[in-house]
C-alpha cells in the first residue's frame, strides 16, 4: 500500500463547477466502458486526451463533478488521470470516485497554488499535496479510513465480488 | 445536541442514536430504485443475491420507448433480473411507467423517515416526502441491492424557512431559481425547507424543488412533514412510517427565511443552473427553436395544467417547436381527463410519453447545432440536450409556455392577471 500513497504527476488545471457532462457526455452514457473513456472533456477541451500522458493531475477549483450520477470518475481513471486534487468537490462524484477507485481530494487553496503544467507531488500518508516547482505544500482533507480503503482498493465491486454478491465481469 | 432531519433519518437508519457532520453513516436502504441506465451493459454487473426484494423498485424511463437496441437490450436484462428475484414493483412500458422520481411520488414509495436510493442524481426529489433520498451511482445501487446497505457522510444543514405564498403564475421553479441564483451551490451541504409557508406549496411544487436540489449540489434534501403530506402518503402506501420532525435546538450552518409573497419569475442564463438567474425582463425578445416541459422537476400534474392555462386557445409562434412530455402515464392520464392534453394539442404543441428524454439529450426533443430552448427540466448544461453549441435558458412551466407562444422568451404574467390568489 506504501506505494500508492506517495503519487506525482503533470498538472493539468480546470475551473469551477467542471460537471459530469463535460467528463463523460450524455452520447457515450449508452456507449462501452472505453469509448466512454475516449470524451472526456472532448467538448470543452479536446487536446487534453491528445496531450496527458499516464498518470497526469487534475486540479479543479469549487464543486469538481458537479451534475450527474454517471460514471464519469470512472472515465477518470480508465484514460489514465492519476489523481484529482480540487478545492471542494460534489458529494455525488466524490462517492462515485470511492466506488470505482479514482483517487479523488479536497486541497483547499489548490487553485492558487499551481499552475498549468507543474509537477504536483500527494502524500496520502501525510495529507499534503507538495508543487515541485514552488516547494509550496498543502494540506489535503483526510478522506475516512473506510473510504479510502475501497478508493485505493478500486472501489466497491472488487468488494462485493468478493463477497459472492456480483458476478465478475465476463471478458470481452 | 438536537438533529436536523437529515441527520434523526440517518441515525434512525444506521441504528445509532446520534449522527453528527463529519461521520460516516452506514444506514439500511428502505427503499432501493433501479432505473434503466443501470441495467445498461458498462454498468451491470450480474446480481447473485438479493437482500430484500420487497425493498426494490424497478423503472424504465431514461430509454423509453427504447430508442436504440441497446436500449431494448437494457430493458430485457431489466426484467429478467426482477423474474428472478421476485421484483413485483417492476414498472415496464406500459401504464404504470413514468420517470422513476415521479413514479416514487405517484405511488409514495418514499416512506417519511426512511432512506432512499436510487442511482439518478435527481433521487432526492424524493426529500419532499420527508425521506432521506440520495442520487448515487451504479456501483452504490449494486452495494444496496444485494446488501441492502448504503454509505453516506454526514455534512452540515442549511434550513430554509418559509413564510407567506407564492403570487399566482409564479411557482417552485421560481422559488429553486431564486434559491441557486442567490446562494449558489451548496457542496457537501444538506438541505432542509420548513416553516410558516411550507403548507401553501403542493406536493407537486415541493417535488419540483426537491428535484432541484440535486442542482445545488446537495447531498440530501428534506422537507419538513405536513399533514398534506401524511395524508397523500397513507393514501397511497399501507406501510407504517414515522416522519422525522428537526429538533427544536437542532445545529445548521445556516438559517435563511424567505418570504414567497415577494418573488418572481427568473430565467437561468445557459451553461450553468447556479448563480445563473436573471429577472426576465433581462431577457425579453431574446428568441428561441424549442420550448420544453417535463422531467421529474416540471412533469407533474400541476406543470401540464399551468402550461395548458397559458396556451389555451392561444397558438405556439410559427417556427417554434413545444414539446410535453408528462412524468408518469398516469399523469398523462390525469391531463388528458382534465383537458390539459386537449389544450396543449390544440395550441399545437407535441406531447411525449413519460421519459427522460429531452432533459438529458437522450431522445423526444434533442437539440441541434446553434438552436436555442427554454426549458423547465433540470439542466441547462453545455451538450446536456443535444448538440454543444445549443443555448439552454431554464425557467418556470408559466414561463416556457408564454414563450413558446411568443417565439422568445417572454414573461407570463398576463396569463396569470386578475386570478385570485
Amino acid at each position: 500500500m506504501s506505494t500508492t500513497n506517495m503519487l506525482a504527476g503533470r498538472v493539468w488545471k480546470f475551473g469551477d463547477n467542471i460537471n459530469t457532462d463535460l467528463m463523460l457526455p450524455g452520447p457515450y452514457l449508452v456507449r462501452s466502458e472505453a469509448d466512454q473513456a475516449t470524451a472526456v472533456f472532448i467538448n470543452d477541451r479536446p487536446e487534453f486526451l491528445r496531450e496527458m500522458r499516464q498518470g497526469d493531475v487534475i486540479i479543479g477549483g469549487f464543486n469538481y463533478g458537479m451534475g450527474s450520477s454517471r460514471p464519469a470518475a470512472r472515465s477518470l481513471r480508465n484514460c489514465g488521470v492519476g489523481f484529482l486534487l480540487a478545492e471542494t468537490i460534489n458529494g455525488l462524484f466524490f462517492r462515485n470516485s470511492v466506488n470505482h477507485g479514482f483517487k479523488a481530494f479536497e486541497c483547499p487553496g489548490v487553485t492558487q497554488a499551481f499552475a498549468e503544467g507543474d509537477t504536483a507531488e500527494l502524500s496520502i500518508e501525510d495529507w499534503t499535496a507538495t508543487n515541485r516547482r514552488t516547494g509550496q505544500t498543502l494540506a489535503v482533507t483526510p478522506v475516512p479510513q473506510m473510504l479510502l480503503e475501497m478508493m485505493l482498493g478500486g472501489g466497491i465491486l472488487p468488494v462485493l465480488e468478493a463477497q459472492g454478491l456480483i458476478a465478475p465481469r465476463s471478458p470481452h | 445536541m438536537g438533529m436536523t432531519m437529515t441527520e434523526k433519518i440517518l441515525a434512525r437508519a444506521s441504528g445509532s442514536t446520534s449522527v453528527k457532520p463529519g461521520d460516516v453513516a452506514v444506514v439500511n436502504v428502505e427503499t432501493a430504485v433501479l432505473m434503466d441506465m443501470t441495467f445498461l451493459p458498462e454498468s451491470w454487473r450480474e446480481i447473485l443475491r438479493v437482500r430484500d426484494p420487497r425493498k426494490v423498485v424497478i423503472v424504465f424511463d431514461h430509454l423509453v420507448p427504447a430508442p436504440t437496441a441497446d436500449a431494448a437490450a437494457a430493458h430485457r436484462t431489466g426484467r429478467a433480473f426482477a423474474a428472478k428475484f421476485g421484483i413485483e414493483r417492476l414498472h415496464d412500458v406500459g401504464p404504470e411507467q413514468g420517470i422513476c422520481h415521479a413514479v416514487v411520488a405517484d405511488r409514495a414509495y418514499a416512506l417519511p423517515g426512511t432512506v432512499l436510493a436510487n442511482g439518478d442524481s435527481h433521487t432526492c426529489a424524493a426529500g419532499a416526502f420527508n425521506c432521506a433520498a440520495r442520487g448515487v451511482g451504479g456501483p452504490d445501487m449494486l452495494y444496496a441491492v444485494t446488501t441492502g446497505k448504503a454509505w453516506f457522510r454526514v455534512g452540515e444543514t442549511i434550513r430554509y424557512d418559509f413564510t407567506g405564498r407564492l403570487p399566482e403564475g409564479v411557482s417552485a421553479k421560481d422559488i429553486f431559481l431564486t434559491i441557486a441564483g442567490s446562494y449558489g451551490a451548496h457542496v457537501n451541504q444538506n438541505v432542509e425547507y420548513g416553516g410558516p409557508g411550507l403548507t401553501s406549496i403542493s406536493i407537486n411544487g415541493r417535488r419540483t424543488l426537491a428535484a432541484m436540489g440535486a442542482e445545488l449540489s446537495a447531498e440530501f434534501v428534506i422537507f419538513e412533514a405536513d399533514d398534506t403530506l401524511v395524508e397523500y402518503v397513507r393514501a397511497r402506501n399501507t406501510q407504517p412510517f414515522e416522519p422525522a420532525p428537526p429538533d427544536a435546538d437542532a445545529v445548521y450552518r445556516d438559517r435563511r427565511g424567505i418570504d414567497l409573497s415577494t418573488l418572481e419569475p427568473l430565467v437561468a442564463l445557459p451553461d450553468a443552473v447556479v448563480n445563473n438567474s436573471v429577472r426576465i425582463s433581462e431577457l425579453a425578445g431574446q428568441k428561441i427553436d424549442q420550448a420544453f416541459i417535463g422531467s421529474c422537476a416540471n412533469g407533474t400534474l400541476d406543470d401540464l395544467a399551468v402550461a395548458a392555462k397559458v396556451v389555451a386557445g392561444r397558438k405556439v409562434a410559427r417556427g417554434t417547436r413545444l414539446i410535453v412530455t408528462p412524468g408518469t402515464q398516469a399523469t398523462y392520464r390525469a391531463a388528458l381527463k382534465a383537458g390539459y392534453i386537449d389544450a396543449l394539442l390544440d395550441a399545437g404543441a407535441v406531447v411525449t410519453p413519460a421519459t427522460c428524454g429531452a432533459c438529458w439529450g437522450g431522445h423526444m426533443g434533442t437539440l441541434g447545432p446553434g438552436e436555442v430552448c427554454i426549458t423547465a427540466s433540470t439542466r441547462n448544461f453545455k451538450g446536456r440536450m443535444g448538440d454543444p453549441s445549443a443555448r439552454i435558458f431554464m425557467a418556470s412551466p408559466a414561463t416556457v409556455a408564454a414563450s413558446a407562444l411568443a417565439g422568445a422568451i417572454a414573461h407570463p404574467g398576463e396569463f396569470f392577471r386578475g386570478d385570485a390568489s
